[in-house]
């Protein structure tokens, strides 16, 4: 038998499953279903009638599918006094989420420009005390940033949890962009230099146009951190300006007599739903940008 | 008129460091300046400070007639070619040519016209619409020299350009830099660690060690009468030969004790030598070309009047070039390296007979390594 035929022999013993692959891909497939488990309860539970939840198992098939609690967890479901679905606080978390991540990607942007670039005297202990800005605790922070809200007469507005929110994001994103641009040879800011370009044309023209997966990136660490925060919302967010992860928590906490599983798994879902379209959208930058070395001039 | 000049300039970083040490240089207007040395000279430091990158802790580097210390890159009217090209990645060749024009407001029609003229000059015009990715390196160093060409500067800066080609690009690339600087007659600083480019393209060549200019002249008078053991050794490929030994009197004049092959010959050093030099510790210094085989030896004898000293000597090894056999023998304790003809035919392991040309040696005191004139 010559070495190509083995070969070829050897690819197809691959092909057929052998006991140890079988094992591997059936423990993968039931950590698979582990965690899609809860994902399936949710969905069927929510289309579900509240008989067919009380009378039958956890994992039946839903009898007659229905979108009612989706209708009720949007715009009829109580969270405490007011009785009007996630609807108004969604919204409030969208006019939250995007002003604040695109600041705080921008702010970013631009700090790690000046950090990797334009190193100044003192750059390094800057950069140091923002990558301290990473770790500190959200506990920590609230009782002065209510102050200053308050000094600001920003308490209770969405403007106010904007403003948090990019305070806070700011530490990360400075610091993916730095870590992205260093990459980025000295000599091109450089030759931009020598070109005549200033600070902010180099960034526009060179820097920026370079940017986009780690920005992706920045997208998704900021969207999810900001719409899944419940701490901020909670206290500073007052009534008016309440992010939908408050009012979730208000919806499933209001008592009404009966406790509407559907509805509160349909809410639940809605609330969950724009990080998972973020990811499904801007997902294949996240790997590039994070892996992204250099940059090929 | 000075292109460039550059007086007492000094480096000193903040942590104490001192990367220039006092340099002095001067060229005139359409003159291709050289800086040259190993890694850690300073000569990238230096190039930096002409163009403004780096500050210039003391000194005063004028370009043209301005001292320009304190004005910033833009406008210092240079343009500069880096190592890794630098191209703006997310532009197409043409938008990387007239990025510079576009910011200095030239108006659109003038700078398709220079982007045009340029491409032409260099070859790419088929390439301006491509992005640098996808150009090979030699494509990459032209759009490079094009970049600076449009902006049709007093000064081009080069830091190492052709260090990323491969041997036959370099090769290719340096001839057409040296045309280009004939077509432009433009001032050029170029920085380089290859010794044969610091040769090939220069008109004056700076060599460079620790910070300091080692010798500053042009490449001939570089390669003829260096100045030190460091610059002798440094330029010329392959390099200069050092032999330990010493001077004795001979006759009306002197000789230099050369032992080889377990004899002793004494090499007469051309007549203009001071006998004040007579039994000196001295260390010779002869390049390759004027350590010969016999009949090579006696055809330059006839054309300057030296006659060269034959010696006998064991051949340790050879290294046929081609054109020439590189021979590699021991005198005075130190393989030489001696460049004879092929047809003298020098064999590993055998006896041969070489000539020693000290017309054209040069000498230098074992003890501060710098050169030694015999005639004062």
């Amino acid at each position: 038998m010559d070495a190509a035929s083995m070969n070829a022999s050897g690819a197809r013993e691959g092909k057929r499953l052998a006991p140890g692959r079988v094992a591997v891909y059936a423990l993968l497939v039931l950590v698979a279903l582990y965690y899609l488990a809860p994902l399936y309860v949710m969905l069927a539970t929510s289309v579900k009638s509240l008989d067919q939840i009380r009378s039958g198992n956890l994992l039946d098939l839903p009898l007659a599918p229905t979108g009612a609690a989706w209708g009720k967890a949007w715009d009829g479901a109580c969270t405490g006094v007011r009785c009007e679905g996630l609807r108004p606080y969604f919204w409030n978390s969208v006019k939250m989420v995007i002003p604040a991540v695109l600041i705080s990607s921008l702010i970013g942007s631009l700090n790690g420009y000046v950090l990797a670039h334009w190193r100044f005297r003192g750059s390094n202990a800057v950069f140091t005390a923002l990558m301290v800005g990473c770790f500190i605790p959200f506990q920590v922070v609230i009782l002065p940033m209510a102050r200053l809200l308050g000094t600001a007469e920003l308490a209770n507005t969405t403007g106010g949890l904007v403003l948090v929110h990019i305070i806070y994001g700011i530490a990360f994103t400075t610091l993916f962009f730095r870590n992205y641009y260093v990459s980025v040879p000295d000599e091109l800011v450089n030759a931009a230099r020598i070109d005549g370009a200033g600070f902010f044309t180099i960034y526009r023209r060179i820097i920026f146009p370079l940017s986009l997966p780690i920005f992706m990136v920045c997208f998704i660490w900021q969207f999810t951190q900001i719409w899944n925060d419940f701490l901020f919302g909670v206290v500073f967010g007052g009534s008016d300006a309440q992010p939908v992860t408050v009012a979730l928590n208000n919806l499933v906490n209001t008592s009404t007599g009966v406790t509407e599983y559907n509805v509160n798994m349909a809410a639940a879902i809605i609330a969950a739903l724009p990080t998972l379209a973020v990811y499904i959208a801007a997902g294949k930058y996240f790997v590039r940008g994070l892996t992204a070395g250099a940059v090929k001039g | 008129m000075a292109g460039l000049s550059i007086r007492n300039v000094r480096k000193v970083y903040p942590n104490g460091a001192e990367i220039l040490k006092g340099i002095d240089l001067e060229v005139e207007v359409g003159q291709f300046l050289i800086l040259v040395g190993g890694s850690g000279c300073g000569k990238s430091t230096l190039l930096n400070m002409i163009a403004g990158l780096e500050t210039v802790s003391h000194g005063e580097i004028r370009i043209g007639e301005r001292v320009v210390n304190n004005v910033p890159p833009k406008d210092r009217n240079i343009a500069m070619v880096f190592q890794s090209y630098a191209l703006y990645p997310t532009m197409t060749v043409r938008e990387n040519i007239s990025f510079g024009l576009g910011i200095r407001k030239v108006p659109k029609a003038e700078q398709d016209k220079i982007v045009n003229r340029v491409a032409e000059t260099l070859q790419i015009t088929h390439l301006l619409e491509r992005k640098p990715g996808m150009l090979s390196g030699g494509q990459r160093q032209r759009v490079a020299m094009g970049r600076a060409i449009a902006r049709d500067p007093a000064l081009f800066l080069f830091d190492e350009p052709l260090s990323n080609l491969d041997a036959k690009l370099r090769v290719e690339m340096r001839a057409e830099i040296k045309l280009l600087h004939q077509r432009l007659g433009a001032t050029i600083v170029y920085v380089t660690h290859d010794q044969i480019e610091a040769m090939t393209l220069g008109d004056r060549i700076a060599v460079m060690r620790d910070g300091v200019v080692q010798q500053f002249g042009s490449p001939q008078e570089i390669y003829d009468k260096p100045d030190n053991l460091y610059v002798a050794g440094f330029i010329g490929s392959p390099s200069m030969n050092f032999l330990r030994g010493k001077l004795v009197p001979d006759g009306a004049g002197l000789a230099f004790v050369l032992e080889h092959a377990g004899q002793t010959t004494l090499l007469p050093v051309p007549r203009t030598a001071r006998l004040a030099h007579a039994d000196r510790d001295i260390i010779l210094g002869i390049r390759p070309e004027h350590v010969t085989d016999a009949v090579s030896a006696r055809q330059s004898a006839e054309a300057d009047g030296y006659h060269p000293t034959e010696v006998e000597c064991l051949v340790e090894m050879t290294e046929p070039t081609g054109p020439d056999t590189l021979v590699f023998a021991w005198f005075n304790g130190t393989r030489a390296t001696c460049r004879t003809h092929p047809r003298a035919q020098a064999m590993a392991g055998l006896h041969t007979k070489l000539a020693f040309d000290l017309s054209k040696a040069v000498f230098f005191d074992p003890a501060t390594e710098r050169r030694v004139e015999l005639d004062r």
